[in-house]
């Protein structure tokens, strides 16, 4: 397979976050203000070179002019920027702009960055109910997932244990992360005993709420070698897909927009889901990365929970998958870390390393599967 | 929370677009929405079809005949209004006449046995304030 022109051409230079859990008295500004700072240590770059920011702007305490707040508050002046809201999918969608925009020779150096606060401020952007819905007793997030779990599992045959395969290879990494906000590891067992949220989904298969912050640096693969870049992580592909309907409003409740996303992405990069090393996919309800291996074409659809049991998709199994814990056990900050953790096992720098890690596949969503983005790193 | 220390049973939205849906509820029935240009149905209401973005589309009365989509079952209330009802279903169902919207399934013993693509049949329920558009197994 041959590779699109934007393949490789630009690098994630370097990555940072906050703490993970409650950071009880700190705004999200700071906490960006503190993921970026680590970013640009990591690439080892000054801030004034900085000339695109990219922000997701915090779910639980929406804010206008985002980009400009944290501009004001990292004291530099971007050309291109913004707020960049697609839910959970925002942070690779941003990512994949600021690869185009330096391409295109409008910026040099990206930054992309978040943070958000539910755990110690307002968690009610993910439990009200909008309009009619409350008459229904419509309420949650957890519930809309479990929408898409029911009729996977009813449809497909996909089982408890099979979503329970997902979180024991979640908390089993993030047991092994001392960052991890949970380092408490499960068995199949423990799962089979936590208390149903929304059934079929249980309180082990839904993301943590958490506080915390993260960016990462992106530049052309040139320019960080100019600037003696020390460990740059090639982006080979992304891709992008807007399922956009409400849950009862999608034809197919249990295919989305990954399928599209998933193979832009690859067909960017020249790959397979078969020269994947490692899996870095948004997996804010157990549910969710099953679905995603099947649209990514790393199974059949409707064998993703078959693909993920016995151990498969942990650190010594076929694809390990969300080694740092992902949003299960390491934080549920939505997306962000998946991209680092990605990049430092394609450093070969992470805490649980992968044996293979030559190349590693990301996937953000957002809303109730409503967004999609995907990102292909590798050396 | 009311007078008599009961949680009130939440509100419908009910605005301009919405009302109707709610009146015919009060008058026993359930209506969609139903596009005069391309024959689209839909819920919930909307100012234009979302199929052919004709605007003003018309109400249209159901069988009541509805088959299940997909279905959830709440064992933590979200509104402490329906910490009483624990646990309660909330369905995706689609209407004979194609329109699909949440609502809930009600009048079941027995929550293993509920199936997708199962047949369901309308049941209005009064709640006092408000009522609900629910369905039972047919």
């Amino acid at each position: 397979m041959s590779r699109h022109a934007l393949s490789g051409h630009c690098v994630i230079a370097g990555v940072g976050h906050t703490a993970f859990g409650k950071l009880e008295g700190t705004s999200t500004t700071s906490m960006i203000v503190q993921a970026v700072r680590a970013a640009l240590a990591d690439a080892g770059i000054e801030k004034a070179l900085v000339d695109g920011l990219f922000v997701k702007p915090p779910t639980s305490a929406p804010q206008l002019m985002t980009g400009q707040n944290v501009a004001e508050a990292l004291g530099i002046k971007p050309k291109l920027g913004n707020g960049w809201d697609q839910g959970g999918a925002a942070n690779i969608a941003a990512m994949s702009y600021a690869v185009m925009a330096i391409e295109a020779g409008l910026i040099g150096v990206a930054v992309v960055c978040f943070a958000d606060n539910p755990k110690s401020g307002s968690a009610h952007a993910y439990r009200g109910a909008r309009g009619d819905d409350a008459v229904f007793g419509w309420l949650g997030v957890p519930p809309a997932y479990a929408m898409v779990a029911q009729r996977h599992m009813q449809q497909y045959g996909t089982t408890d244990d099979q979503l329970g395969a997902v979180a024991v290879a979640a908390r089993r990494h993030g047991g092994a992360n001392p960052n991890a906000q949970l380092q408490k590891p499960i068995s199949l067992e423990d799962r089979r005993g936590s208390r149903f949220i929304a059934e079929p989904l249980r309180r082990d298969d839904c993301a943590l709420v958490s506080d915390g912050g993260a960016a990462v640096v992106i530049m052309s693969a040139k320019r960080a070698q100019e600037l003696k870049v020390r460990a740059p992580v090639p982006i080979l592909g992304f891709g992008g897909g807007q399922s956009s309907w409400s849950v009862p409003l999608r034809p197919d409740l249990t295919t989305t927009m990954a399928k599209e996303s998933g193979a832009m992405a690859f067909d960017m990069a020249g790959m397979t889901p078969a020269d994947m090393d490692v899996a870095q996919l948004y997996d804010c309800f157990s549910i969710v990365p099953i679905i995603t291996l099947e649209d990514y074409g790393f199974c059949k659809k409707g064998e993703g929970g078959r693909f993920v049991e016995s151990g498969r998709i942990e650190i010594d199994g076929v694809l390990p998958m969300n080694t740092s814990g992902g949003l299960l056990s390491e934080t549920g900050m939505p997306g962000l870390q998946l991209v680092i953790e990605a990049v430092r096992q394609v450093r070969g720098e992470a805490n649980l390393q992968a044996k293979r890690h030559r190349t590693a596949i990301v996937s953000n969503q957002g809303g109730i599967m409503q967004s999609h983005a995907t990102l292909i790193l590798g050396q | 929370m009311s007078e008599t220390g009961r949680v009130a049973f939440p509100a419908p939205a009910c605005n301009e677009l919405t009302r109707p849906f709610w009146a015919a509820a009060d008058e026993g029935r359930l209506v969609y929405m139903h596009c005069g240009e391309c024959g689209h149905n839909w819920l919930p209401a909307r100012e234009d079809c979302p199929n052919c973005l004709a605007p003003d589309p018309m109400w249209e009365t159901a069988s009541g005949d509805a088959t299940l989509v997909s279905w959830v079952v709440y064992h933590m209330a979200y509104d402490p209004a329906f910490a009483d009802r624990l646990p309660y279903v909330c369905a995706v169902v689609e209407l004979a006449e194609g329109a699909r919207f949440v609502s809930n399934i009600v009048g079941i013993d027995d929550l293993g046995s509920l199936r997708i693509e199962q047949p369901l049949r309308l049941r209005i329920e009064d709640e006092g304030t408000v009522r609900v558009p629910r369905f039972v197994p047919a």
